[in-house]
């Protein structure tokens, strides 16, 4: 069995008297894809920003890498990657430039950063735009190399912020391939999305609705348990008292 | 509600929703205003002085008191021939008054700032020219022959005046100016403005729905400018107030067709705001004659001036509030300002239709 | 340190590929210092003057044409009496108004003078004192002379006059480590605070948030680029100073380089605080240039400080730029030595310090 790299209990985010993320609980095991699913607006975001240590818990503990999220933040920064849906690269810095700047940040010498770099891109296939400015990329490929700088520093877990919003499904099947590969490697990966399909290529899913979370389990066992033939079903079963959403 | 009210709706929304920001906008002016209205003068009021003897005679002590007696001198001490001039160069005083054995009177200056120097020298060499002199039936003392003066219109020389209607043209014309391109820009930045350019109103429309809440906005600081300017700073509105206004609401537009125009040359927010509100407040403060007169200015230079719009409208509201005078004076400066701000629209429109393309 | 370096890497990069910034950190103070030092005359030339001769004698008439004969003045029309004067005056023709009284000529010969008024516009108040004052002089010095011829003396001591530092009394002196001021003020001031907001808006900062930088490393990295370019923008205005103008400094290079160091550091500092506590970039635009209008205005730059009343001089002391102000004038125009400042020195490191200390503790990586 596994043991617990994020361990959540009754974590609570309060905006004024909005709860954004109200009493969540939750485990994640080390190398698991771990799908964190939900409406717009249900509060994934809220709650992942706590784990990364940028948002302060307004009540509730837990630990991230061995971390108290409450009061080590920073600590846990040392042992992830993050992507966000909005941004994750500088485009005006070229592909090599960005890879440069965040293996630095996170204590690769030039060396280090140098071999994965080429390394990464070679597998992507994608060597030849190393000096390319990542503005002019298209948005697929400035979010698989996002994804490639996010684990660059192989970290223990990557957060993945709704990766693969807007982008077409060939690239959807690949950025999905690089997840696969990651986590083949080790690396536990927390991922949220919208995309409810998406949701079968994780160990384990959980679906928040209004801020909390009303299902957590396998895949396979959701869809038995509510009787649906698509975790789609499972997430309109659930979310139809929603308050928040689209 | 037609596409233009529609608009202009959005666009007050946005502007009341962002409460720091009204509230930077509105009271800003007014704090700087009154700061600069109360606490900004160009008079000397201060010279510090030391006195440099061979030896302290009566008549001397006599002299010192004199000088010291005007408020605007203050009197440091007696120094020893050599410091001098490390009592200058410090900048503990700003003259030293020295007195040789023969008689003789010798006033070194901190030149620095000329002006300073000047009006300390001539206030020192009249004291000191009447002064010590050995009069008698024979000769008499100069004072009784200079002249008497009086000023006019300003008799504490309350420097609130001369400078009220500078901070106004400068005031205005940054604010607007940043507001309107920042706030046409943004959209630029965020993709929105394509969205609003795909709707049935035209874009002319929608860039003065944009305008039309900044030119409210700015109304209101108006207002409140005009009325502190008259009732805390006691700048007389001798003037007709309509004129005052009129002018100043021309005023505005101009800065918001300036605004317009910046944002037309590019598509990022930072650049319109260095460009609104660095870039142009130097030329401002330098070139309008708020604080520089315009006519001692180099004649190469003085065409440049005519082309900075605040020169137009401080000259106008100097005319108009504080010299009372009526409206016609200030015919030609109304005429010059509404003729820039027609251009300023008419260039911003042509760039704004040129982008579109 | 390595983290700073690879940091400093990224800003550079990022500030080169601007399209703007660049060009304007080099042209603004070329063109700053390429005109405005000829527009910052205090001079007074050309005060125009009209007479108003009640006297209509001989004596009236020699007063006329010495001030007709002086450069300072240029005499308009002279008006018949007051009230046409005056009228002149309000239309903005005339800044000074001259009256002789009538029977100058014959309380001169009585020895009884009657004395010259002197009216003075002071809308514009720089004319209107000095303006009044040369007048003065000028009439004073002829009505002695007038006496003279008719045998009554006014004894005066022997006063001589010397102007120190700057003996050519040129206005433009005083300008233009003003100017060089002003820039340091505005380039380390709006451009590191507009340049966080900018990340803040765009969001690329919390992908640095998410990393193990700590948050002085941080500020530090968007800090050193801007304290550069101020020194550069400095050095190239004083080398346009020494080029253009002939102005070099009277005292160390070192003193001057260590107040623009201090005073980078202060407006740099109140840069971050600025944009650590603003969402926008037009937010943290308008707080800076509301205290970069302050300090422009209040710290001596344009306008003495001593004309300030107490309450606004005991604000002052809050500003970095005062300090700076002293320093520079004092350094570039009479070789003040550095040991003879160290109360500006002391006090603008204590606000550098200050504002450099709030500016990273007020930047929350994790709110």
């Amino acid at each position: 069995m596994k043991e617990n790299i994020i361990s959540i209990k009754e974590l609570c985010k309060n905006f004024g008297k909005f709860k954004a993320v109200d009493r969540i609980t939750f485990d994640v095991k080390r190398g698991e894809i771990f799908g964190f699913l939900g409406a717009n607006g249900a509060g994934k975001t809220t709650a992942i920003r706590m784990l990364c240590g940028l948002s302060y818990p307004t009540s509730g503990s837990g630990t991230v890498a061995g971390f108290d999220v409450m009061r080590n933040g920073e600590k846990i920064k040392h042992h992830i990657g993050y992507m966000s849906q909005r941004f994750s690269l500088y485009d005006d810095l070229t592909v090599y430039e960005n890879m440069k700047l965040f293996g630095g940040i996170y204590g690769l010498s030039k060396m280090q950063v140098e071999r994965r770099s080429v390394e990464i891109l070679n597998q992507l296939q994608f060597k030849s735009e190393i000096n390319t400015l990542v503005g002019s990329l298209p948005l697929g490929w400035k979010q698989k190399l996002a994804f490639c700088v996010a684990s660059l520093h192989r970290p223990e877990i990557v957060f993945l912020d709704e990766p693969t919003g807007g982008v077409d499904p060939v690239t959807r099947r690949q950025f999905w391939e690089m997840i696969y590969k990651a986590s083949s490697e080790g690396t536990t990966i927390f991922v949220t999305t919208h995309y409810m399909d998406e949701a079968e290529y994780c160990n384990r899913v959980s679906i928040m609705v209004d801020g909390q979370i009303k299902a957590l389990d396998s895949p396979a066992e959701l869809k038995k348990q509510f009787n649906a033939s698509a975790i789609d079903e499972v997430f309109r079963s659930l979310a139809r008292g929603a308050k928040r959403g689209e | 509600m037609t596409g233009f009210a529609s608009f202009v709706k959005k666009e007050s929304l946005h502007i009341l929703r962002d409460k720091w920001t009204l509230l930077i906008i509105l009271i800003f002016p007014i704090v700087e205003l009154l700061l600069f209205g109360f606490a900004i003068s160009i008079e000397i009021k201060n010279i510090n002085f030391a006195v440099s003897v061979p030896h302290r005679t009566e008549a001397i002590r006599k002299q010192v008191e004199q000088i010291s007696s005007n408020p605007y001198f203050t009197f440091r001490g007696y120094i020893s021939g050599n410091e001098v001039d490390k009592e200058l160069r410090s900048g503990k005083s700003d003259a030293v008054v020295e007195f040789s054995k023969d008689n003789s009177v010798l006033i070194a200056l901190d030149a620095s700032n000329p002006n300073k120097a000047m009006e300390g020298a001539g206030y020192l060499q009249s004291i000191l020219m009447s002064g010590n002199s050995n009069a008698s039936e024979t000769t008499s003392n100069l004072s009784s022959i200079i002249p008497e003066t009086h000023m006019l219109y300003n008799p504490q020389m309350n420097s609130a005046y001369n400078f009220v209607p500078g901070i106004m043209g400068l005031i205005f014309i940054l604010i607007c100016a940043m507001m309107t391109s920042v706030s046409i820009v943004r959209e630029k930045e965020t993709g929105t403005m394509d969205v609003l350019l795909v709707s049935p109103v035209k874009p002319i429309r929608i860039i003065f729905a944009k305008m039309v809440p900044y030119f409210t906005l700015s109304c209101i600081n108006l207002a409140c400018i005009l009325f502190l300017a008259r009732y805390v700073l006691k700048v007389p509105m001798s003037g007709n107030l309509g004129g005052v206004i009129g002018i100043s609401l021309l005023y505005l537009s101009l800065a918001l067709a300036l605004g317009l125009l910046i944002s037309t040359v590019t598509s990022k927010q930072i650049t319109a705001l260095i460009i609104s509100g660095m870039l142009l407040l130097l030329p401002i403060i330098m070139l309008s004659g708020m604080v520089f007169p315009i006519e001692n200015m180099p004649a190469a230079l003085k065409p440049l001036t005519y082309i900075v719009p605040a020169r137009w409208y401080i000259s106008a509201i100097r005319k108009l509030m504080i010299e009372g005078l009526p409206f016609k004076y200030v015919l030609k400066e109304f005429s010059v300002l509404l003729t820039m701000t027609l251009f300023l629209v008419a260039l911003a429109l042509k760039n704004f239709k040129d982008k579109m393309e | 340190m390595r983290t700073l370096l690879v940091l400093l890497d990224k800003e550079f990069r990022q500030f080169f590929r601007n399209a703007f910034l660049p060009k304007m950190v080099l042209m603004f103070p070329l063109a700053v210092m390429l005109i405005f030092p000829w527009t910052t005359t205090m001079d007074v030339h050309h005060v125009n003057i009209s007479i108003v001769d009640n006297d209509h004698s001989q004596a009236s008439e020699r007063l006329i044409n010495k001030v007709r004969a002086s450069d300072y003045f240029t005499l308009s029309n002279n008006a018949e009496t007051y009230s046409m004067a005056l009228e002149n005056l309000e239309k903005g023709k005339v800044d000074v108004i001259v009256e002789i009284p009538k029977d100058f000529e014959k309380d001169l010969e009585n020895g009884k003078p009657e004395k010259v008024s002197i009216f003075a516009n002071t809308v514009n108040a720089i004319k209107g004192s000095l303006g009044s004052q040369y007048m003065s002089q000028t009439a004073t010095q002829s009505i002695a002379e007038l006496y003279k011829e008719k045998g009554v003396s006014f004894s005066s001591a022997r006063v001589s006059v010397q102007y120190r530092y700057n003996p050519t009394l040129t206005y433009r002196y005083f300008m233009i480590p003003a100017l060089m001021i002003m820039l340091i003020i505005m380039i380390c001031g709006f451009l590191p605070a507009l340049n966080i907001v900018s990340e803040k808006e765009i969001g690329t900062i919390e992908q640095i948030n998410v990393t193990p930088v700590n948050k002085f490393t941080f500020t530090l990295a968007k800090l050193v680029p801007y304290w550069i370019m101020g020194f550069f923008v400095l050095a190239v205005a004083m080398i346009i100073a020494w080029l253009v103008y002939g102005l070099i400094p009277a005292g160390s290079i070192g003193a001057i380089f260590l107040g623009a160091a201090l005073a980078a550091l202060s407006m740099s500092g109140l840069g971050v605080i600025v944009a650590n506590n603003s969402n926008t970039v037009q937010q943290a635009m308008f707080v800076m240039f509301f205290f970069v209008m302050i300090f422009v205005l209040m710290s001596g730059l344009i306008t003495p400080i001593e004309s300030m009343p107490s309450w606004a001089q005991t604000l002052t002391y809050a500003f970095p730029p005062r300090y700076f102000v002293d320093i520079m004038r004092s350094v570039y125009l009479k070789g003040t030595l550095l040991s003879e400042l160290w109360v500006d020195y002391i006090s603008l490191a204590g606000l550098a310090l200050l504002l450099d200390l709030l500016a990273a503790i007020t930047y929350k990586k994790q709110e």
